[in-house]
């Protein structure tokens, strides 16, 4: 398939490894931010590939993942009430709250719906004036700007039944809190292609100014990981510690300036709590109070959620890039896809989940 | 939920429970939570031997003669999409099911469950369809049953349909038949059936036609069972696609496997859509394809018998059978790398970016 299959060409990834083992000299920790990246490195395994000396960690770029429980528990709350037709992108259908999860609601008599998109919830609220559609809204900057779309245009419309669980999250406050950590141990980063599609590379220059690190944009495919892995190290063995674009067949410097006043104009930043890692400043997004008829949070009389994560999960080190999944004494046993005990097991793009599909416990433990 | 939970944990533990008190959808996946329900419901209460081998269909010995015999339900919906409708799917599934037997199909029975409401005229279109469908098999509907439920109670109409086939003398085939050295053999491109209807279903139009591939199997099986003893197993690659497929001989078996991702075939359309939606073509139903087990010498004989079949132009040996890894399927990617190709616990959800 045209730009997909060059992009997974086995020659080209031997040039690039082969390119890689010349260039590297002593070791390095490199992080790629995103879930997605995650998920193409461990369905490739990309990481075996890679010389000795580099070691990849996994960032907290999973949306699905860092989702807090309690705004998981809310959603289930919603998704149980008589009135409620509740909207999801699919793979937060799974993601296990305190004590359910939204398949488990639906099979209860819930009505939740999987959409591709938030203009498909839009539509459920016209064709169904009679019922309350609440339209989880989750993500990075990735998905703000078609949820902030939508919620312009139910503003605009004047949909009462339409409202949205905002969750947003957004990315370089989660990369600041990290390189801010006495235990950091990264080195370098693989900044997510998607987010700066829509983001443009200016905040990821401050942090690379600041904090003296590299930043490499990279794609989602294993020639774009590769390539961005050798475009890192070639700056980190060099002392240099500047933003590159690897990703440049879609990510600008300015990013998609539209989808950013579009998201301005919706959004506000605001402190969000990541699942895993506890209260991050300024990390987030809610809906401005223009459009607070369409704040669920402000619809709904929701019971103040207080979940606690189960202390056996190290999430919160995985996240950070502190562990690696099979470092955790219930991967593989105690938590698995089917029963996940916290987050990173549940979504496709999560760090434990990658492990435990492409690579296995057996194998994971023993390349550990 | 992990038995060290104290108190306060065991109320904030987001541990999912395993034994759910309710039947989720992921319970009709094909994937792991069907088996665990196969495994703590039926086969507990209806354990036989001819059951618990858990084939496609059972084979049974009647005065000399040895029966295949199978059931399969449809509860499609859309019940019309492109390439096919609830209807042929319902005789092409319980064909193929006896066909994986090495069965030729002598005949069906077709039960309805009808919604109170649903246009007659529907209904004539999908008996219609159905009686094409197996005149095209040479089989007859011998049989059958009609129930209306109230409005709500059925999503338009059901059927099941049964078979009956009469599995040739010196024909073996059976889950549990893979041994290291065989052949994995797939009869052509794969994910159509899946993708045409999630697409109807969706509204989603992509560029090019995206078809099912909803299509009887037995003729293609008989041409593969002309070398004697070649064939080791026979599985419809439909719920859970060709991974579950896999995943289930290897198990039975126990035996491990290695497929090669550049082997399958794919339609260019089926790669495009399942890029966009982010789902792995490897778990998406088929209709019309299957995966053999075959011998490694006589493979060549077979890919070739395949090949002259309509069904089985792009008939290709995708991977291996070796004694290493028991129950683990392996595939060597694009890139050369190797990974473990899982059996899903529930149906494959998109992912959000």
């Amino acid at each position: 398939m045209k730009y997909v299959d060059e992009y997974r060409d086995e020659g080209v990834v031997r040039a690039l490894v082969a390119h890689l083992a010349c260039q590297v000299t002593r070791s390095w920790v490199l992080m790629e931010i995103c879930g997605g990246q995650t998920h193409t490195i461990m369905r490739y395994g990309l990481d075996e590939l890679l010389p000795r000396q580099i070691e990849l960690v996994h960032g907290p770029g999973c949306p699905v993942c860092v989702t807090p429980l309690e705004t998981i528990d809310k959603a289930i709350a919603l998704a149980a009430r008589p009135e409620v037709t509740f909207v999801t992108y699919g793979d937060m259908l799974r993601v296990p709250g305190s004590e359910s999860d939204l398949f488990r609601v639906r099979a209860a008599g819930g009505d939740v719906r999987v959409v591709y998109s938030p203009m498909e919830a839009l539509k459920l609220a016209r064709s169904h004036p009679e019922r309350q559609v609440v339209f989880f809204a989750i993500g990075f900057e990735t998905t703000a700007p078609a949820n902030a779309m939508a919620l312009r245009q139910a503003g605009r419309e004047g949909l009462k039944n339409f409202s949205a669980l905002v969750s947003h999250m957004l990315v370089p406050p989660a990369i600041r809190l990290l390189l801010e950590s006495s235990s950091n141990r990264v080195q370098g980063f693989i900044a997510p292609g998607h987010v700066c599609t829509v983001m443009g590379l200016e905040q990821y220059e401050t942090l690379s100014r600041e904090f003296g690190v590299p930043f490499v944009v990279g794609g989602f495919e294993p020639v774009d990981l590769l390539e961005a892995t050798a475009m890192l190290v070639a700056q980190l063995e060099t002392g240099r510690a500047e933003v590159e674009n690897q990703y440049v067949r879609s990510v600008s410097r300015r990013g998609n300036r539209a989808a950013q006043r579009l998201i301005k104009e919706v959004f506000e930043v605001c402190d969000r709590k990541w699942r895993g890692i506890g209260v991050i400043r300024q990390s987030g997004l809610r809906l401005r109070a223009a459009l607070g008829e369409h704040d669920t949070e402000q619809l709904f009389d929701l019971d103040d959620f207080h979940a606690e994560e189960p202390a056996e999960c190290l999430s919160a080190d995985v996240l950070q890039g502190l562990k690696t999944p099979p470092d955790c004494p219930a991967f593989g046993t105690r938590c698995t896809p089917q029963n996940p005990l916290g987050a990173l097991m549940v979504s496709g793009e999560g760090t434990c989940a990658a492990y435990h599909r492409y690579r296995g416990v057996a194998e994971s433990r023993g390349r550990r | 939920m992990g038995s060290d939970c104290d108190g306060i944990r065991q109320r904030s533990c987001p541990v999912p429970m395993a034994q759910s008190d309710r039947i989720l959808l992921g319970h009709g996946s094909g994937g792991r939570l069907s088996h665990e329900l196969m495994r703590k419901v039926f086969l507990p209460a209806l354990d036989n031997p001819v059951l618990a081998r858990l084939d496609d269909q059972a084979v049974v010995d009647v005065e000399g003669l040895r029966l295949a015999f199978t059931t399969d339900s449809f509860v499609v919906q859309p019940l019309f999409f492109p390439g096919g409708d609830i209807g042929s799917l319902a005789v092409h599934g319980t064909t193929n099911d006896l066909a994986m037997g090495g069965a030729q199909p002598l005949c069906l029975s077709a039960a309805f469950i009808l919604e109170e409401g649903l246009e007659v005229e529907t209904l004539w279109r999908v008996v219609q369809s159905m009686r094409q469908a197996a005149a095209e098999v040479g089989v007859d509907v011998v049989t059958g049953d009609t129930k209306v439920v109230e409005r709500g109670s059925a999503d338009g109409l059901f059927i099941n349909t049964s078979g009956i086939g009469l599995v040739p003398d010196g024909v073996h085939l059976s889950a549990d038949g893979a041994r290291p050295g065989d052949r994995i053999v797939l009869s052509g491109s794969i994910g159509e059936h899946g993708m045409a209807v999630l697409a109807q279903r969706e509204g989603l139009g992509f560029e090019g036609p995206v078809e099912s591939d909803s299509a009887p199997l037995h003729t293609l099986v008989a041409a593969m069972l002309q070398t004697p003893q070649a064939v080791h197993c026979l599985r419809d690659p439909t719920r859970g696609g060709v991974a579950s497929a896999l995943n289930e001989m290897a198990q039975s078996s126990g035996v491990g496997m290695t497929i090669d991702e550049r082997a399958i075939p794919m339609r260019e359309a089926i790669k495009g859509a399942c890029e966009l939606l982010g789902l792995d073509p490897l778990y998406v139903a088929n209709e019309g394809k299957l995966v053999a087990i075959v011998d490694t010498a006589a493979t060549e004989k077979v890919v070739a018998a395949m090949r002259q079949h309509p069904l089985g132009r792009q008939a290709q040996v995708i991977g291996t059978v070796q004694a290493s890894s028991p129950g683990v399927v392996k595939m060597r990617t694009s890139i050369g790398t190797t990974r473990i190709v899982d059996m899903l616990a529930g149906d494959q959800l998109p992912r959000i970016c």
